[in-house]
């Protein structure tokens, strides 16, 4: 298992690193509004924030390529779901029902994807995307056409304990796909830490049973994401079979905005794992001279805006309605016609 | 020569790897061994890179299955016994069926399960799961019981878009011949009726069709005319074929060897309960295997899933109404 050494970061270009901030700043503004609205009652069902996730996210989200790799989010993958390309319209629409979303109110909140971008829709059932993006990549292979691309789903602590991970990991390793399987290590899966989730030291010491690539790496750090996880991404591409990144960081809001995420002890939130990794980035971006705080302040009004008018065209459009909803869950239409011998 | 019904689940396979190149087979032992039962022999060594062992991870098989299906390929995966796709039961009804409906994109997949009961099996290699999978929206569930339908039905489920549990029943694999692969073709969807009678319609699918056909022999012995349907697809359910014959009929045994609770069976009665009540002379009755495990012991396993005595003893009981 080779560890990357992630002390110095100063090779990631400013282009990636405005690109990753920039989704950063729009997954945070946009799921700020969120909450609002799910706390004035406009959202039905859950709201699931990526907050302190964002460095990660957004990281893998701007290593990817829109119509080359592929891309399965999960629950706090607002922020890579921006860099990937996601319209935030595509957001909006299906937490407020519109129906003209991506889901059409036939799934709501996190529970979207656009197969047409390469990015499928999560089911909750954790684990189960990586088998998924591994079976996307190994038709691209039957095709002949997976040369230079590459698949990546995120998952947190309490996933990497189900079976569907450690199936999904496996097989993709068995295939040698190009996969890279992040963990945001968020210390909690829902209210449960991470001594009642797993025994091992760090999660990372698993890839070594498996047979593929591990990196650890700093989830608050916008310049230790940005290339740890292109150099995941680099490697899988390569063909040097599927990667893992375990990323260190800290849930900075409840499992979802019904919880208030008391279980999550101060000196926690007050340890280095607990930093906002939105903060850290900005000071980074500075020091990197990728951007002035001027030009940050401007990224954000402009931000604010867009996120207003996202929320505000979801609102305006219509419900499904029940009346014409075709009520079927196959494309097949029965009877089939009778074939001729 | 004869073909059996294995014999024409291999020929599906070998000519749907000749006929489209999206099509891939994937599962444990499959590849050079051929299969637990032989399914795929040959099949690796006539079609390199298209047929594939999987590690034994059901629920990864049919994850990447589906994957794989969303990019344009149109993987058959094999099982290798239906018990153990209680593993994969996640990816099937979570991933695979709720996927068309959730995001307009269909999934092209089959997924051929080893069913039913062979004596010395035991409880763990002779379920019979259909209705279970029959429960979630997003299915096709086909379940042939003749060596044509084995074929022809395998070869359109690919065809079609969505996804679908094929269950083969183990019992007939090599007891089931036939001169050559013919037969109606009829389509997926359509009940056929196998032996035409006018006193009592036994309605069943898969292995009992042919245990219903002996026992409606016996009958026949005693005058009594008995019809069974071959449902050949769980679901979609031609209702429309079990209604006209209990039209004739007046009398309805819907047979199935998986366990009693809800299911096929239950799902009959209950719909010709609901719309041809008026047509019923005499109370549905439902026949299925016992409620308990699988027995191993084939004394205990013979006498756990329905016989011709049992089913001739259920008919016997409607026609006494």
């Amino acid at each position: 298992m080779e560890m990357a050494d992630i002390s110095g970061g100063s090779t990631i270009d400013h282009a990636f690193l405005r690109k990753a901030f920039l989704a950063m700043l729009r997954a945070r503004l946009l799921e700020n509004k969120l909450s609002s609205l799910y706390k004035a009652g406009k959202i039905v069902g859950g709201v699931y924030l990526g907050k302190g996730q964002e460095a990660v996210s957004a990281s893998l989200g701007s290593a990817l390529i829109q119509g080359t790799d592929f891309f399965a989010p999960l629950i706090r993958d607002q922020a890579g779901r921006t860099a990937f390309g996601e319209p935030l319209i595509d957001c909006t629409r299906t937490y407020l029902g519109s129906s003209l979303g991506p889901m059409r109110g036939r799934d709501g909140n996190i529970h979207r994807g656009r197969i047409d971008l390469g990015m499928p829709a999560m089911i909750s059932h954790l684990g189960a995307q990586i088998s998924l993006v591994a079976g996307m990549l190994f038709a691209r292979r039957l095709r002949g056409d997976l040369d230079g691309r590459g698949g990546a789903t995120c998952i947190g602590d309490g996933a990497s304990s189900t079976g569907a991970f450690h199936e999904g990991l496996n097989l993709a390793a068995v295939e040698k796909l190009p996969l890279v399987a992040i963990i945001a290590n968020n210390q909690f899966a829902y209210s449960t830490p991470t001594n009642r989730q797993y025994a091992c030291g760090d999660l990372v010491e698993r890839a070594r049973g498996y047979g593929v690539g591990g990196f650890a790496v700093d989830g608050t750090d916008l310049l230790a994401c940005a290339s740890v996880i292109s150099e995941a991404v680099r490697r899988a591409r390569n063909g040097q079979g599927p990667q893992l990144v375990v990323a260190n960081l800290l849930r900075l809001t409840g499992h979802g905005e019904h919880d208030d995420a008391s279980y999550v002890p101060e000196e926690t939130k007050a340890s280095h794992c607990g930093r906002d990794c939105i903060e850290v980035a900005m000071r980074q971006l500075v020091e990197q001279g990728a951007a002035s705080v001027e030009e940050i302040l401007a990224w954000q009004e402009e931000i604010a805006a867009e996120v207003q008018r996202a929320v505000a065209q979801a609102q305006q459009e219509e419900p499904p309605d029940p009346y014409h909803e075709v009520w079927s869950a196959i494309s097949t239409r029965f009877p089939l016609p009778v074939v001729q011998p | 020569m004869s073909v059996t019904y294995i014999d024409a689940i291999h020929a599906a396979q070998e000519t749907l790897l000749r006929d489209d190149p999206r099509v891939f087979l994937y599962g444990q032992d499959i590849a050079t061994f051929g299969g637990a039962f032989k399914a795929t022999k040959g099949l690796a060594e006539q079609f390199p890179g298209r047929v594939f062992d999987s590690p034994i991870s059901e629920d990864a098989m049919i994850g990447m299955a589906v994957g794989a299906a969303i990019e344009g390929m149109r993987p058959v995966v094999e099982m290798q016994f239906a018990d153990f796709s209680s593993i994969a039961f996640n990816q099937i009804v979570n991933q695979a069926a709720t996927h068309y409906y959730r995001t307009g994109v269909p999934v092209p997949l089959v997924v051929r399960l080893p069913s039913g009961g062979t004596a010395g099996s035991g409880p763990f290699h002779s379920q019979s799961m259909e209705g279970l999978y029959a429960q979630y929206p997003g299915l096709i569930i086909l379940t042939p019981a003749s060596v044509s339908d084995a074929y022809h039905m395998l070869v359109d489920a690919a065809a079609l878009d969505d996804p679908v549990i094929y269950c083969e029943h183990k019992f007939l694999y090599r007891w089931l011949k036939a001169k050559a692969i013919n037969g109606d073709h009829l389509p997926i969807g359509q009940a056929r009726i196998v032996r035409a009678g006018k006193h009592a319609t036994v309605v069943t699918y898969s292995a009992m069709v042919h245990e219903a056909v002996r026992a409606a022999d016996r009958m026949a012995a005693d005058g009594w005319e008995i019809e069974v349907v071959d449902l050949r697809s769980v679901k979609p359910l031609d209702l429309d074929t079990v209604l006209a014959s209990v039209a004739r009929t007046g009398r309805l045994l819907a047979l199935g060897e998986a366990f009693p609770w809800g299911g096929v069976t239950a799902e009959i009665v209950s719909r010709v309960s609901e719309e041809g009540f008026h047509l019923l002379d005499a109370p549905p009755q439902r026949l299925n295997s016992r409620d308990t495990p699988v027995p191993y012991h084939p004394k205990l396993w013979a006498a756990h899933r329905p016989t011709p005595e049992s089913i001739c003893q259920a008919l016997r009981q409607l026609l006494g109404f």
